[in-house]
């Protein structure tokens, strides 16, 4: 019962955290671009749910707040500031989101302050459901695990299958080629940072009613899908998938089964591991 | 400056050093002038931190690879200086029977200490991050900095979260640092002397192969010499430098925290080096002394200092377009390699 539970519980931070690497992934492997600021957009997008939520009093209309408005600011940095920085080293690009991510934090605290944010749920999900008999599971956590494995294949069979995510491969494995072959490489960039920004504000949304909402939310949240992206191999959104279940398995059995300092090193442990054998991570994109 | 040959460098930038050092030794004596031995805290500060980030500029300027590990190393170190006097001050030895030892409150053991411990930390994680490169690296050095922190604040023993206060005097082989001016003046040698041996090795054999790596790796292993070994000697080197100024700063401040460790202030060590110029040794010392004024006088103009530092370090880095690229030889490396 309790593996069950636990493995369930597993499955369900790893959909989270596919959610925020897939964004990152798709960023590093086709733009070349490091952004630390990604967790700024989980953020973002658990505070606009949040905030929505507490004006207004509806869940259901936190959710398209939280996607609109982070794909928004998605756009915006990359119209406006990242695009500049594809072409710069990786210093440059680590300088300016940094930079990013102090702003983000700093402006977030200065409109909400300093106190977490909460989002009660909806009565519909916020009982428990019973998966096997004697064991009920809380109704929420099931929906974030269905909602997760959906825009996973969702994502999947665009990059894949569409004439969309064949630009975006284009693109991506050869720039100026596609280019020159009538794709809009500029809009496909700014659209795919968008929805890469939007998946993170969609995953921010459905972190509000489980964890606390407030300022430096976003950077827990980067590292671990900085490990799934390393892990998986930067670009491969397959990778994320596979690393992002097993970053979220280990990290949560290694906190019930380890001790609390070892538990918590668990992930780096794995992460440690892998690279030594798998430099490139499990599914390398590029050579 | 590019044109510079760094095999023999200019008058100018061999004086560079020792004016930075003199300007620093001149501070107390100002401050007693001015009244303010606040000064004397904040110069103590800007020494501290610029040997960490000379440190961080030998793996990231020379060898052109950017490690946010850098706090983590450097909180290393000063959890080993304020753990050895822990032990002390509650009289509990570390370890169990034979192998017990009492801790120490004696800088001249702890502070070597600190720098082995982190030294070996660097040398473990560096063997499995400097297996890897480019954006793999940052990213990985970016997660293993998170690891300690972590690691640190389960610490519970050693006061998790809240960090660990060192509640009894330190001594250097039996002269008193509780002493505001004779810490400082103690840490600036320091210092010096690491500017002294990194010029050194940046000039020597090693330096160069480093440098050469950072260019053009295929071609130095094509050359017989193995990138690898000389990448990772220097990230240890690197470590356990940082290691010995955490390990001053805690000695310093009496305290060590987890916070000094977030990945955030391996940013900002980052930002050091940047905004020193990453294509000296002595740069970084001026990079910290900038940073740790900026952050004073933002601090208190307003408690939202960091909005106005994020958008300081945006602008910098939007203005010098290009321009640092020439300055550490990344440029195109990841690029080339794909």
């Amino acid at each position: 019962m309790l593996i069950l539970e636990q493995t369930l519980n597993g499955v369900q931070l790893g959909v989270m955290l596919f959610l925020i690497a897939s964004g990152l992934t798709l960023v590093f492997g086709i733009m070349n671009f490091i952004n630390l600021a990604h967790g700024s957009l989980y953020m973002a997008g658990a505070f606009t749910a949040a905030w929505v939520q507490g004006v207004s009093g509806s869940f259901l209309l936190a959710i398209p707040a939280a996607v609109v408005v982070t794909a928004a600011l998605g756009a915006v940095l990359e119209i406006g500031l990242f695009r500049r920085f594809y072409a710069r080293n990786h210093l440059d690009q680590v300088l300016v989101t940094f930079g990013i991510v102090l702003v983000a934090n700093e402006v977030t605290r200065i409109v909400f302050g300093p106190v977490p944010l909460r989002m009660p749920l909806p009565p519909a999900l916020a009982g428990s459901i019973e998966i096997v008999p004697g064991l009920p599971y809380p109704t929420f956590r099931l929906v974030v695990l269905i909602v997760g494995l959906a825009v996973a294949a969702l994502l999947w069979a665009i990059v894949m299958k569409t004439r969309i995510g064949m630009w975006v491969r284009a693109g991506s494995s050869n720039r100026p080629i596609a280019s020159a072959m009538g794709v809009d490489v500029d809009l496909v960039f700014a659209a795919l940072f968008a929805v890469g920004a939007a998946l993170a504000g969609l995953a921010g949304l459905m972190a509000g009613p489980i964890l606390a909402v407030q300022v430096g939310m976003g950077e827990p949240i980067l590292i671990l899908a900085l490990v799934v992206t390393v892990i998986g191999g930067i670009g491969s959104i397959k990778g994320a998938f596979v690393a992002a279940l097993m970053v979220g398995l280990v990290d949560t059995f290694g906190r019930v089964l380890l001790p609390p300092a070892l538990g918590s090193m668990a992930i780096f442990l794995l992460m440690a591991l892998i690279l030594a054998f798998r430099p490139k991570g499990l599914f390398p994109v590029h050579g | 400056m590019a044109e510079s040959d760094p095999h023999r460098p200019a008058l100018v930038e061999r004086l560079a050093p020792l004016v930075v050092v003199a300007l620093l030794a001149a501070v107390p004596p100002v401050a007693q002038m001015l009244g303010d031995p606040f000064l004397i805290k904040v110069a103590t500060r800007v020494v501290v931190f610029a040997i960490a980030a000379v440190a961080l500029n030998l793996i990231l300027g020379f060898a052109g690879l950017v490690s946010l590990l850098q706090a983590g190393l450097f909180g290393v170190g000063g959890y080993a200086v304020a753990i050895a006097a822990h032990h002390v001050f509650e009289a509990e030895p570390i370890g169990f029977s034979a192998l017990a030892w009492e801790g120490s409150t004696d800088l001249a053991l702890t502070l070597p200490l600190a720098a082995a411990v982190a030294g070996l930390v660097a040398l473990v994680t560096g063997m499995v991050s400097l297996r890897t490169s480019g954006p793999y690296f940052l990213m990985i050095t970016l997660a293993f900095d998170q690891m300690l922190y972590y690691g640190a604040v389960a610490l519970q023993k050693y006061g998790g979260d809240d960090g660990l206060q060192i509640l009894t005097p330190l001594s250097f082989a039996g002269w008193d640092m509780s002493n505001r001016w004779r810490f400082f003046y103690f840490a600036l040698t320091m210092l010096a002397v690491v500017l002294l041996v990194a010029t050194r090795l940046v000039a020597s054999r090693f330096g160069i192969v480093l440098r050469a790596s950072a260019e053009n790796e295929r071609r130095v292993a094509v050359s017989g010499i193995p990138p690898y070994a000389h990448r990772l000697a220097a990230f240890t080197v690197s470590g356990a430098v940082a290691g010995l100024a955490g390990g001053l700063l805690a000695a310093g401040q009496q305290f060590v925290s987890p916070a000094d460790m977030h990945w955030v202030r391996s940013g900002d060590f980052v930002v050091m080096a940047v905004l020193g110029g990453l294509s000296t040794v002595w740069g970084p010392v001026v990079g910290a002394a900038a940073f740790v004024v900026l952050e004073l006088l933002l601090s208190s103009w307003t408690q939202h200092w960091q909005l106005a530092f994020g958008l300081i370090i945006v602008a910098v880095v939007l203005t010098l377009r290009g321009g640092l690229s020439d300055l550490v030889h990344l440029a195109g490396r990841s690029r080339g390699a794909r």
